[in-house]
C-alpha cells in the first residue's frame, strides 16, 4: 500500500458549514488543507432549510440577549450559558459577514435581510414568538454551503476531496496530524499538521428514520471516541417532529413559521394542549414526544394510525410556493401528496446531536471534564458540543453554531500554528492503520456490514429515540455487543483499491457502532428528563442532581467510564420548561 | 413488493479495459427511488458496486446518473415512473472511474473559471450593516441559485460530449447567479470570459440542460440571458 506526507500547520476534517467557515479563517493565517470524504458541495449543511437566526431586528424588536435566553431554556437548561452568550452576540455579524460575501438572503420591502418565526424563538423572554430567523427560501443551508465554498475558492483554499479520515496522530498527547485513505486510489496519506480541527458533522444515521444523509455516521467523534478521549452529552439526540413519513426527510420548522398546524386523525391542534402559548411553535423535543404520545393514544392518522398530520392547506398556495418550494416538492415527489391540497403525513425524525467532541468556546477540544485540552486539537459544528444546545437544540441554532465557531476554530488554529513548531512524526506511525485495512481484506464470513447497520438503526429507533426507559436502554446494550460481535467477524468483499466504497461503509459502520453506544450508556445513567432525553421512568427533570454534562469515554481494556462536568450558568436560572 | 430487474453499467479499472452491463434483479415498491434499489444491491449482492450518494433527497447533487438513458439524481427518480428493465449508466462526457463513478474535477475546473464568487461592486460604499436589495432585485438571480453542482445538464448536453473545453451549462448557470445579482461588480470580466470561445457562445439551445436540471432551473433560458447581456452590455 503506498503511502504518501503532507505538511499542513492546519488541517480541517469535514467540509460543511463549520469545516469551511474554519478553512477561510485558518487559510488567511497559516497553511491549510481541507479534507472531507465528499465534495464540500456534497456536505449536510446543503440540507438544512429553514434559517438562521440573529438578532438584527429587521422586521421585529428584538435584542442578542433575548435570543440566548431562548436558546438556555430551549435547552432545558443544560447549554453553557457563556457560550450561549458568545453564540446570539456573533450571530449578528455573522449573518452581516455571510451577506457581504454574496449570500442571497430574501428581502424586507426596504432591501434588509427578511426575517421570520421559528420554534422556540420568542420576544422578552417567552412573551411570544418572534421574527428572528434569517432565511433564502427554504435552502438557507443550501445557500451558505455554497457561499462558503464559493469564498474558499476564491480564497484558494487546499482542499482533498473524498480523502476518509482513519486515525488521528497524537504524540505525548497533543495532536500531530491525520491519516487519511484516499478513495480515488485507495493510498494512506499522513497529513503532519500543527493543528487539526474536526468538522465531521453528525451522526444520524444510526437511526432508522432519519433526516441525515448517509454519509452522517459520526467519522469525527468516532475517532475522538477510539483514541480514550471523552465526549459530551452523548444522551442528548434531537428528534426533529417533521420528517416525512417512512422516508425521515426533513420539512423545515418554517412550514409551521409560516402558519401550517400539526393534526392528529381527529383532525385537533393537539400542540394547543402541550404548549398553549406557543402551539405548533413549541421547541423539537417536546412537539416530537407529544406526536409520539398521540401516536401511541390511537389519535395517529392514516391506516396504521401511525403517522401526524402537517397542515398547510391554510398557508395559501403563493407562500407556499414562493417561501417553502423545496420542502413542497419533497411532500409531492416523496410521497405524491401536494401540501397545497392535502395534509402532509409526518413523523417525528432523528435529526440532531446536540452531544459530541467537547469543547471550550475557543473550539479547542476538552481532554477531560475538568479544564485539560488536547494541544492542537479542534473541533466545531454538529459534532462538537461546545455546549450550545444543550439537552435541546432550537431550530436554525445549528446554522448559527457552525459559522461562529467554525470561524473561531480557524481563528484558534491560526494562532496556535504561528508561536509552535511542526510536530515530529515517526515514519512508521501510519503501520497500524495499514495493518487494519490489510486484515479486513484478509478471509471472510457470512457477515454483511449492511446487515448490521440495518439492525442496528432499526433497534436503536425502537429502543433509544424520543422515548427512553432504563429497559429499553439495557436491551440495546446487549443488542450493541452481539453486533459488535458480529462487526468484528465481517470482513470487506470488494478488493479493489479504485473506490473501494464497501471499505467505507464498513468502516463508517465500525463508528455508528461507537455512537450507538456511547449514547445509550449516557442515556442509561441519566436518570431523569430533560430536552431530547425522555425517560418513561423518570419523568421529570432533576436539577439537584443532574444539572451537569456527561463525558464517556472508552478505557484501556474496552470499558466505558462516564464522568461529569458542570454547567457554566449564568443569568438565567433553571425554571420548569413551559411554552 | 415487485420484482424489477436492474441492468448497470459496471466498469472496474483493475481489471477490465472497458465496461459492460450487469442485470440484477431487486425487489421494489413502486415509491422507491433508484437510489434504493442500487443500495439493495449494493448491500445485499454485489458490494463491489461502486456509486456517489449523500443526502438521497436531490440536495447534495452527489448521484446524478443516466437512468433510462435521461440524466437525472438516483435519489429523485422513482420506480413507478420508469419502464424496465431499468438501465442505470454513469453521466457522459466525463473520464469514467469506475461503475457509476466519473471523474468530477473537469466540472468543477470549468465551474471555478467563471469565478463563482461575489465580486463586491466597488463604486457602492462596503456598509456596516447588509447592503440592501429589494426583493425584486433579489428575484433577479433567484432561479440559479438553487444549482447543486450535480453535473446533470453539463453531461447531457452534446455540445460538451463533443468539446470538453466548453465550460458547460453549469458553469454558466453559476455566472448569472452573479452577474445578475444587484451587489456583484464582476459582471464584465465573467461576460468576457463567456464570450470567448469556449463560453456561453457554443451553446446551440438543444434545451437537454433545462431537462435535466433536478432542480427545475431554466439553465438554458439563463445562458440566453448570459449571452444578452454579453453582447447588449445589460445585466
Amino acid at each position: 500500500m503506498g503511502v504518501r506526507y503532507h505538511n499542513y500547520d492546519a488541517v480541517i476534517v469535514g467540509s460543511g458549514g463549520a469545516g469551511l467557515s474554519a478553512a477561510l479563517e485558518a487559510g488567511t493565517r497559516c497553511k491549510t488543507a481541507v479534507v472531507s470524504k465528499l465534495y464540500p458541495t456534497r456536505s449536510h449543511t446543503g440540507a438544512a432549510q429553514g434559517g438562521m437566526c440573529a438578532a438584527l431586528a429587521n422586521v421585529e424588536d428584538d435584542s442578542w440577549e433575548w435570543h440566548a435566553f431562548d436558546t438556555v431554556k430551549g435547552s432545558d437548561f443544560l447549554a453553557d450559558q457563556d457560550a450561549v452568550d458568545i453564540m446570539c452576540k456573533e450571530a449578528v455579524d455573522s449573518v452581516l459577514a455571510l451577506e457581504r460575501w454574496g449570500l442571497p438572503f430574501n428581502r424586507t420591502p426596504e432591501g434588509r435581510i427578511d426575517q421570520r418565526r421559528f420554534g422556540g424563538h420568542t420576544r422578552n423572554h417567552g412573551e411570544a414568538p418572534v421574527k428572528r430567523a434569517c432565511y433564502a427560501a427554504d435552502r438557507t443551508g443550501h445557500m451558505i454551503l455554497q457561499t462558503l465554498f464559493q469564498q474558499c475558492n476564491k480564497a484558494g483554499v487546499e482542499f482533498y476531496n473524498e480523502f476518509f479520515v482513519l486515525d488521528l496522530l497524537l504524540i505525548d498527547g497533543a495532536c500531530a496530524g491525520i491519516i487519511a485513505y484516499e478513495l480515488a486510489t485507495g493510498e494512506l496519506h499522513v497529513f503532519r499538521s500543527k493543528t487539526v480541527l474536526f468538522a465531521t458533522g453528525g451522526y444520524g444515521k444510526i437511526f432508522k428514520i432519519t433526516s441525515n444523509a448517509h454519509t452522517l455516521t459520526g467519522d469525527g467523534p468516532g475517532v475522538i471516541y477510539g483514541k480514550g478521549l471523552p465526549l459530551e452529552d452523548m444522551e442528548f439526540f434531537q428528534f426533529h417532529p417533521t420528517g416525512l413519513y417512512g422516508l425521515g426527510i426533513l420539512l423545515s420548522e418554517a412550514a409551521r413559521g409560516e402558519g401550517a398546524i400539526l393534526r392528529n386523525s381527529d383532525g385537533e391542534r393537539f400542540m394547543e394542549r402541550y404548549a398553549p402559548t406557543i402551539k405548533d411553535l413549541a421547541p423539537r423535543d417536546m412537539v416530537s414526544r407529544a406526536e409520539f404520545f398521540e401516536i401511541r393514544e390511537g389519535r395517529g392518522a392514516g391506516p396504521k394510525k401511525d403517522y401526524i398530520l402537517l397542515d398547510l392547506t391554510e398557508v395559501g398556495e403563493e407562500v407556499i410556493e414562493k417561501k417553502l418550494p423545496d420542502i413542497t416538492e419533497f411532500a409531492r415527489t416523496y410521497l405524491g401528496v401536494d401540501p397545497v391540497k392535502e395534509p402532509v403525513p409526518i413523523v417525528p425524525t432523528a435529526h440532531y446531536a446536540m452531544g459530541g467532541i467537547p469543547t471550550n468556546v475557543q473550539a479547542e477540544v476538552r481532554s477531560d471534564n475538568k479544564d485539560g485540552i488536547v494541544q492542537g486539537l479542534y473541533a466545531a459544528g454538529e459534532c462538537a458540543c461546545v455546549s450550545v444546545h444543550g439537552a435541546n437544540r432550537l431550530g436554525t441554532n445549528s446554522l448559527l453554531d457552525i459559522v461562529v465557531f467554525g470561524r473561531r476554530g480557524g481563528m484558534s488554529m491560526g494562532e496556535f500554528a504561528s508561536t509552535h513548531d511542526m510536530p515530529d512524526v515517526p515514519d512508521d506511525i501510519h503501520e497500524a492503520t495499514e495493518k487494519k485495512l490489510a486484515d479486513l481484506f484478509e478471509g471472510g464470513g457470512p457477515e454483511y456490514s449492511a446487515a448490521i447497520r440495518e439492525k442496528l438503526q432499526v433497534e436503536m429507533m425502537d429502543k433509544a429515540s424520543v422515548v427512553r426507559t432504563d429497559e429499553s436502554l439495557g436491551e440495546m446494550q446487549r443488542i450493541l455487543e452481539g453486533l459488535r460481535d458480529r462487526y468484528k467477524e465481517c470482513r470487506v468483499r470488494d478488493r479493489n483499491k479504485i473506490f473501494n466504497t464497501e471499505l467505507v461503509e464498513h468502516l463508517e459502520l465500525g463508528f455508528m457502532l461507537d455512537m450507538a453506544e456511547a449514547l445509550v450508556i449516557s442515556a442509561k445513567a441519566r436518570t431523569e428528563s430533560r430536552g431530547g432525553h425522555y425517560r418513561e421512568d423518570h419523568t421529570m427533570r432533576e436539577d439537584d442532581h443532574w444539572l451537569k454534562h456527561s463525558f464517556i469515554s472508552k478505557t484501556a481494556d474496552g470499558d466505558t467510564r462516564l464522568a461529569y462536568r458542570d454547567v457554566v450558568m449564568g443569568r438565567y436560572e433553571p425554571v420548569e420548561r413551559k411554552y | 413488493m415487485q420484482k424489477v430487474t436492474m441492468r448497470v453499467q459496471r466498469f472496474n479499472p483493475e481489471k477490465e479495459t472497458e465496461p459492460h452491463f450487469e442485470s440484477y434483479d431487486v425487489e421494489a415498491e413502486p415509491m422507491d427511488r433508484v437510489l434504493d434499489l442500487l443500495h439493495k444491491v449494493k448491500w445485499y449482492q454485489d458490494p463491489s458496486l461502486a456509486l456517489r450518494r449523500s443526502c438521497a433527497h436531490g440536495i447534495c447533487g452527489s448521484d446524478a446518473m443516466l437512468i433510462n438513458g435521461v440524466n437525472g439524481l438516483a435519489c429523485k427518480v422513482l420506480v413507478k415512473d420508469l419502464k424496465q428493465p431499468i438501465t442505470v449508466e454513469p453521466i457522459r462526457g466525463l473520464p469514467l472511474i469506475r461503475d457509476l463513478i466519473v471523474d468530477m474535477e473537469p466540472f468543477f475546473a470549468g465551474y471555478k473559471a467563471v469565478m463563482p464568487w461575489l465580486i463586491p461592486d466597488e463604486s457602492r460604499m462596503e456598509p456596516e450593516r447588509e447592503r440592501l436589495q429589494s426583493p425584486e432585485e433579489r428575484e433577479r438571480f433567484d432561479d440559479t441559485t438553487k444549482c447543486i453542482l450535480c453535473a446533470a445538464c453539463t453531461t447531457s448536453c452534446p455540445i460538451f460530449w463533443a468539446d470538453e473545453e466548453y465550460v458547460g451549462p453549469a458553469a454558466i448557470v453559476n455566472a448569472h447567479r452573479f452577474i445578475f445579482d444587484s451587489r456583484d461588480g464582476g459582471g464584465r470580466e465573467r461576460l468576457e470570459i463567456l464570450s470567448q470561445k469556449d463560453g456561453a457562445f457554443k451553446c446551440r439551445t438543444v434545451f437537454n440542460c433545462t431537462d435535466a436540471c433536478p432542480r427545475g432551473i431554466k439553465v438554458t433560458k439563463a445562458i440566453q440571458e448570459v449571452k444578452r447581456a454579453a453582447l447588449y452590455n445589460t445585466t
